[in-house]
């Protein structure tokens, strides 16, 4: 059984705001049936067309999906669009007191909802994904390239997950969208998504230090190329492997993909130019086969 | 609130008489069986006694009856002993409707170089025997099929399927663990070379388990070790459950004319209620011969973790076929091999009986659960859409 918060069972047993507007300022709908959730959302506005001055919803789901789109009702009821698009799917989590780590997904598909519902009203164009996949898609409206093919997950879509709720493991990833539940072939794709934005996040504020020991120096070079450029090499199935480091000279040799690809002279300068920016401005790298 | 407990596949009461019939074999008589002492002795002629009983259940000689802990660690043993009977043999065939306890071990085995099939099953959960007869060839070493499905309750042709693994000179494993009880089972006649059975599916304790494996089968065993069960599974004797698990068996055959009339009645009268009540519904598996406790409904457009939740307000216990409640993302492994679409898997709600289910039981599910289907479908976007056409 489920451990629910009081929250959760009192939004899921006395649900708030079920129903539909039929003349709805904005709608979203995110889910499909054959992935077991879905939600519609309907949102009034106020004269200015600014102030959601009504939210109904509609919700096919467990008890935490139902409690989910409840409490999001309640939450946006009174706020400016953009006040509503700032609301997260923690937000969502936080107002019911907390949801297992299992049922997030329940919470994510509410912002989803949400966002979609407001990027509609405003014309923000969500291009379609190809939609080559097995049962239907969780999230139809948002653009990027399918990962999940089981729950018609984007990578767009993960990576903002990934980033917004600062997932570290694809266990984590398939709790908050459901990607990777069910067949399980998309999790080797699933911790390139992880890596690149651990990858992406952990490069911003980080900076060149000022002086290194030749020592320090080889330790941060095998670390950059782990943690920033490895994982950027594996998300288009190529890699790399240190082969030697030689004062500022670094030789790397190219493996998987990026063995023998014609733009591997382009990826070398990439590496080249990301060791300059973390590690020391006088760093060279050569591509040796090997 | 007192339960209303409909989950009896999932496990049962222990029955008053059982427990009975246990409880001085803890504080009183708590001496191992295997000691040469008095002591000792009075709790082997209790343990001998039930595995008499347990024999005399499943149409067996006591000889062929060995304890376990469980009836995932009976289909563990039956599996792996006849794989190290036959090393040669390297195919091994279940069905994609098994219970995981076989399952995850037949593909466990895939990834060791072992060619496992897995038979399908029909709309109705019917085994496909014509599959089953040209996958069996003489490389395999085991078929193991389950008597009766556990979420659905359909029963499968064992004894034909049997035989059918007998003519290559395979073993014939059966997960009966849902069957014995509910059924008459007589392995004095049939061709089954090894039967798993659980006690707390038939009202005596969990952790007590049994491995019936015909007499002049060969066998290896899972657990080594002291001489227990005729160094077939060695470890202390769990007496107290073995002796309840006795007790129990010899009441199931008691019990087992009103399981196929009275329960049986009760499933009926529960499940043409419930469709008639409530529209866009079907009964999974209700074209095929099913055991006299159980019914799997598909409800559309609802999803069954809300449906079990709403039905725990009223104290019903039920289970569901629904991803949500498992922890996993997709529905019932056995809803998809019979093709049931996605929009029933998810909703769909499995009653199971006892002979401790009572009239007024049945009749507040009947009364409860169809404003529940209605509620939840006035909430979904798709049950509107669907129910206004």
């Amino acid at each position: 059984m489920w451990d629910y918060t009081p929250i959760v069972k009192d939004h899921f047993l006395n649900p708030r705001n079920v129903g539909d507007i039929p003349d709805a300022d904005a709608v979203g709908e995110v889910g499909s049936l054959a992935c077991g959730d879905a939600l519609k959302l309907y949102l009034k506005l106020d004269d200015n067309k600014d102030k959601i001055v009504d939210a109904k919803f509609q919700t096919f789901g467990c008890a935490s999906a139902i409690a989910s789109s409840s409490a999001l009702t309640e939450m946006v009821k009174g706020k400016t669009l953009d006040e509503a698009l700032a609301v997260s799917n923690q937000d969502i989590a936080d107002f019911l007191g907390g949801l297992p780590e299992e049922k997030m997904h329940c919470s994510v598909m509410g912002q989803e909802a949400l966002e979609v519902a407001i990027f509609k009203y405003r014309g923000i164009e969500m291009p379609a994904h190809d939609s080559e996949h097995d049962h239907g898609s969780a999230y139809p409206d948002y653009e990027g390239e399918i990962v999940c093919k089981c729950f018609g997950i984007t990578d767009a879509f993960l990576k903002k997950v990934i980033e917004t709720n600062s997932l570290t493991t694809a266990e984590q990833v398939t709790n908050f969208t459901k990607a990777g539940g069910a067949c399980g072939g998309c999790i080797p794709k699933i911790k390139e998504l992880i890596a690149q934005v651990l990858g992406e996040a952990t490069a911003k504020p980080r900076v060149r230090p000022e002086k290194l020991s030749n020592m320090k120096k080889m330790q941060l070079i095998q670390e950059v190329l782990e943690r920033d450029i490895r994982p950027l090499l594996w998300a288009d199935g190529g890699d790399l492997e240190l082969i030697d480091i030689d004062g500022s000279k670094v030789k790397v040799a190219f493996r998987k993909a990026c063995a023998g690809c014609a733009s591997s002279g382009n990826t070398a300068r990439m590496v080249e130019a990301k060791l300059r920016d973390l590690v020391a401005e006088d760093i060279v790298v050569e591509e040796v086969s090997q | 609130m007192k339960e209303i407990y409909l989950d009896n596949n999932a496990t049962t009461k222990v029955d008053e008489a059982v427990f009975e019939e246990m409880r001085p074999y803890f504080c009183e008589l708590y001496g191992n069986p295997s000691s040469m002492h008095f002591f000792g002795g009075q709790v082997q002629s209790k343990v001998t006694e039930a595995r008499n009983r347990v024999a005399e259940l499943l149409g067996a000689s006591p000889d062929e009856i060995i304890f376990t802990a469980c009836g995932t660690e009976s289909d563990n043993a039956a599996i792996r002993s006849t794989l190290e009977v036959f090393p040669e043999r390297r195919h091994v065939i279940t069905s994609r409707v098994e219970h995981p306890a076989v399952l995850t071990q037949c593909r466990n085995l895939r990834q060791k170089g072992y060619r496992v099939t897995e038979i399908g099953v029909d709309g109705a959960g019917r085994l496909d025997t014509d599959e089953l007869k040209a996958a069996v060839d003489t490389d395999t070493a085991i078929v193991s099929l389950m008597w009766a499905n556990n979420e659905t309750g359909v029963i499968f042709p064992v004894e034909e399927a049997a035989e059918i693994a007998k003519s290559k000179g395979a073993l014939f494993h059966s997960d009966a663990v849902q069957a014995i009880g509910k059924i008459p089972i007589n392995m004095a006649a049939s061709s089954i070379d090894m039967l798993s059975l659980s006690g707390h599916k038939l009202h005596a304790p969990k952790g007590i388990g049994v491995l019936y494996v015909r007499r002049g089968t060969p066998f290896r065993p899972l657990l080594v070790g002291g001489h227990q069960e005729k160094s077939r599974r060695a470890g202390t004797e769990n007496a107290a459950a073995i002796i309840a698990l006795g007790k129990a068996c010899q009441l199931a055959g008691q019990h087992m004319q009103a399981e196929n009339t009275v329960v049986k009645a009760q499933r009926d009268r529960l499940q043409d209620a419930l469709m008639a009540a409530i529209p866009h519904a079907r009964i999974n598996g209700g074209g095929a011969d099913r055991l006299p406790n159980t019914t799997s409904i598909a409800f559309e457009f609802v999803e069954g973790e809300a449906i079990l939740l709403l039905l725990s307000e009223f104290g019903i216990c039920a289970s569901s076929g629904s991803a949500c409640t498992s922890g996993s993302l997709e529905p019932s492994h056995v809803l998809r091999a019979m093709g049931v679409p996605f929009t029933c898997a998810h909703g769909s709600i499995r009653f199971s009986l006892s002979r401790f289910t009572t009239d007024a039981e049945i009749d507040t599910v009947i009364r409860e659960l169809p404003p529940i289907i209605a509620r939840l479908r006035q909430m979904s976007p798709f049950g509107r859409e669907h129910l206004q056409a």
